[in-house]
């Protein structure tokens, strides 16, 4: 059924190129790289609820249904299994369906199809059947939003093979994975930090380019010490090396992955053995969340390059409480700079 | 309260089908209806429900201002269908149980919940979930339609230990009815017989989705003979009718007259006046005036109207409940204001006794709060 089409490729922004550029924060380059990947493909559909008439409640999908019509962004009845099965149905069709989960919390209802079907429908039809589609879905903290709203429970779909997890952390980079999303030929499950949808703007070229999955990338250079990072915790991670920088002296290398199924493991390990030093950070629980993977991955890879034991500042292994403890919950600049001051001096 | 009044109002058998029109007991402008029984309540219970259903209104006007003033967190309102939730409750006996959704705070409050416990999780404060060993009601259920087969396990755990005095009811919306859950939850009650009530509070929202775009089905009532169990449709915003289809239906999952305990879908029929919650607009997918001709018929002024005609309420009683409810609010939200939480209780209640590796990050908790401050976990992102 549906496979790779030469319209399809990832094609990677040539930064030699001059492109128009427009100053978006995260939300609006969701939008715009809704919007120009559905000019582009007339098989990209949106579907979820209240992504038409409402606009999605985070506005994402606002001004697409009046740009391409109900045909093409469809809200549908409640129900987060339908959501996704019927996506699932769509992209083996030929479609392009990029499906909204109002919440990554309210995800669970959909787990069923995403992990039974939508992540292994090639292995299971020995690559006669593909289902190329995109599940977005708003995660994490910090917003005061009510229980269930706030949950950052990537590593449940990085566990799962065949299954592509992205988590961007930029306005930027938000429109070229998202776009790279929709044009790879496995599903994706892309993860939207809603504490960074409107926290600041940046340039983003408004052309149509892909930024290619599974490439991190190195949003600070540094000797001592590696973050790891992504999402949302990229903010806070700046922030920390920052002021270890100032304070400490201390030149902190921040890696920010993007892609977290498959995970880039050249520039996690080529980082480390710069440094020599790694601390993880993400605002999932600690235990068995992706912080794990990646130390395990460090130490088969690098082990006789490790200066210090690996840490991880995380979110605590407790669900995550009402906003009125959240900032005690999520892995502040303060807490962050505890672990890198803690991998440094050991 | 809950009352035990026997002598129940029982539903039109049309119903039965789920398609009829939704039973009245009082005309749009509150009069009794020529062929309708006004359920055998006390002139006491009458007015206990009106208030109620006062206090409702009042506050979801105060905690939506609450909001507006970032006083609270995102907040649900519920103003057009407190009738059906107030009447609800008061068909509820003491040990029935009840499992609301987040926009039920009147149902809960009905049956036992205080005010300030419902304000709390507003504050962002855990502990407002904290349900007293008296008070029958689950914590709120959050994800859609999650509450329904749970209602149908509770029942049915009750049957078995032969607690046959005591029904579940469980609330959510035109919705959830789209959702797994709800179907599952329905066709285990109607498989195993369970007493459980099932009531959808039919707002015809929602967020921006409106019911005809939910279901196809011309009533979500008509969805219960799927399931081989009784639909019923009442007008959710007359109390009087909303209160004698629930003491039926809960009298059938109890004592039913022909021994055979069933479950019931109700769909009391409504309207949300306002947004979903507060950081929703319906101005962007729905006409300002299609409330209008809801408001028509709006609860309050209908019970108003019916207690005034029959002499249980006039000004001076007017003015008394305006106090009484006025003062309950005003100390319900200055005790939760007033209400602090210590960060190490989000430790608190996650295991029966706290693993070790959770008693390590509580102890790197409690040190960098002495360390640095709490000030220093404030500052974020700037």
């Amino acid at each position: 059924m549906s496979s790779k089409s030469p319209d399809e490729s990832t094609t990677p922004r040539d930064s030699q190129t001059e492109s128009a550029t427009e100053t978006m924060n995260l939300v609006e380059a969701v939008r715009h790289a809704l919007h120009t990947e559905m000019a582009r493909n007339e098989r990209v559909m949106v579907l979820g609820e209240d992504v038409a008439e409402n606009g999605g409640v985070f506005r994402a999908t606002a001004g697409l249904l009046e740009s391409f019509g109900g045909e093409r962004v469809v809200d549908t009845p409640l129900a987060e299994s339908g959501i996704v099965g019927t996506a699932i149905g769509l992209a083996m069709t030929e479609m392009r369906p990029v499906a909204e989960l109002q919440f990554m919390g309210f995800a669970y209802p959909a787990f069923d199809q995403l992990v039974s079907h939508a992540a292994r429908m090639r292995s299971r039809s020995h690559g006669q059947y593909t289902v190329p589609m995109v599940v977005r879905a708003p995660y994490g903290g910090g917003i005061r939003a009510p229980e269930h709203h706030s949950e950052s429970k990537e590593a449940f779909f990085v566990h799962e093979p065949g299954l592509k997890v992205v988590v961007p952390s930029t306005p930027a980079d938000a429109k070229g994975l998202l776009i790279a999303s929709i044009r790879d030929p496995d599903p994706v499950v892309f993860l939207e930090p809603k504490l960074v949808y409107r926290a600041f703007r940046e340039d983003v070229p408004t052309d149509a380019y892909g930024t290619p999955l599974g490439e991190a990338s190195i949003r600070r250079e540094g000797s001592d010490v590696t973050v790891y990072t992504w999402g949302a915790m990229v903010h806070p991670t700046l922030i920390a090396a920052d002021n270890v920088a100032d304070e400490d002296g201390i030149d902190v290398e921040v890696v920010d992955l993007r892609t977290l199924s498959p995970l880039d493991v050249e520039t996690v390990v080529d980082s480390f053995e710069k440094t020599g030093r790694a601390v993880i950070v993400h605002e999932a629980p600690k235990t068995a969340g992706l912080g794990a993977e990646i130390a395990a991955t460090i130490q088969e890879e690098a082990l006789l390059h490790q200066e210090a034991p690996i840490s991880r500042v995380a979110g605590y292994d407790v669900p995550m409480p009402l906003h009125e403890l959240e900032d005690y919950y999520l892995p502040q600049a303060l807490r962050i700079q505890e672990g890198i001051r803690e991998a440094v001096s050991f | 309260m809950s009352t035990q009044n026997e002598a129940d109002q029982q539903p039109d058998s049309a119903t039965a089908h789920g398609t009829a029109d939704p039973l009245q007991i009082l005309d749009a402008d509150g009069t009794v209806l020529s062929n309708a029984t006004v359920p055998d309540l006390s002139d006491g219970d009458l007015i206990a429900m009106y208030e109620d259903i006062k206090l409702a209104r009042r506050f979801d006007q105060r905690a939506i201002s609450l909001q507006r003033q970032g006083r609270i967190a995102t907040y649900a309102p519920m103003t057009g269908q407190e009738g059906a939730q107030v009447a609800t409750g008061y068909a509820l006996a003491a040990q029935d149980w009840l499992l609301p959704t987040y926009r039920e705070h009147a149902a809960k409050y009905v049956h036992g919940m205080d005010l300030a416990s419902l304000l709390k999780p507003l504050c962002g404060l855990r502990e407002g979930y904290a349900i007293p060993d008296d008070v029958n009601v689950m914590p709120e259920y959050i994800p859609i339609a999650t509450q329904v087969p749970q209602a149908t396990g509770m029942a049915w755990g009750k049957q078995r230990q032969g607690e046959t005095d005591t029904a579940v009811l469980c609330h959510f919306g035109d919705g959830a009815t789209s959702e797994g859950d709800f179907h599952e939850g329905l066709n285990f009650a109607g498989v195993f017989d369970v007493p459980t009530v099932f009531v959808c509070n039919n707002n015809q929202w929602a967020i921006s989705v409106p019911r005809e775009h939910q279901t196809a089905s011309e009533t979500i009532a008509q969805k219960a003979a799927a399931y081989g169990i009784e639909g019923v449709r009442v007008d959710g915003l007359d109390p009087l009718a909303v209160y004698a289809v629930t003491r039926a239906a809960l009298q059938k999952a109890k004592n039913p007259a022909d021994d055979e305990r069933r479950p019931t879908l109700i769909e009391a029929v409504q309207y949300r006046y306002g947004a979903h919650t507060t950081a929703d607009d319906p101005s962007t997918y729905r006409e300002e005036d299609e409330a209008e001709d809801w408001r028509e018929k709006d609860p309050l002024d209908r019970m108003q109207n019916f207690l005034t005609n029959r002499g249980l309420l006039d000004d001076d009683l007017e003015a008394e409940i305006d106090e009484r409810i006025e003062t309950q609010l005003t100390e319900a939200v200055e005790s939760v204001e007033a209400a602090t939480t210590d960060p190490a209780t989000m430790f608190d209640h996650v295991y029966d006794v706290l693993p070790a590796r959770l008693r390590e990050q509580r102890a790197e908790l409690e040190s960098l709060r002495e360390k640095y401050g709490d000030d220093a976990f404030h500052e974020v992102l700037e």
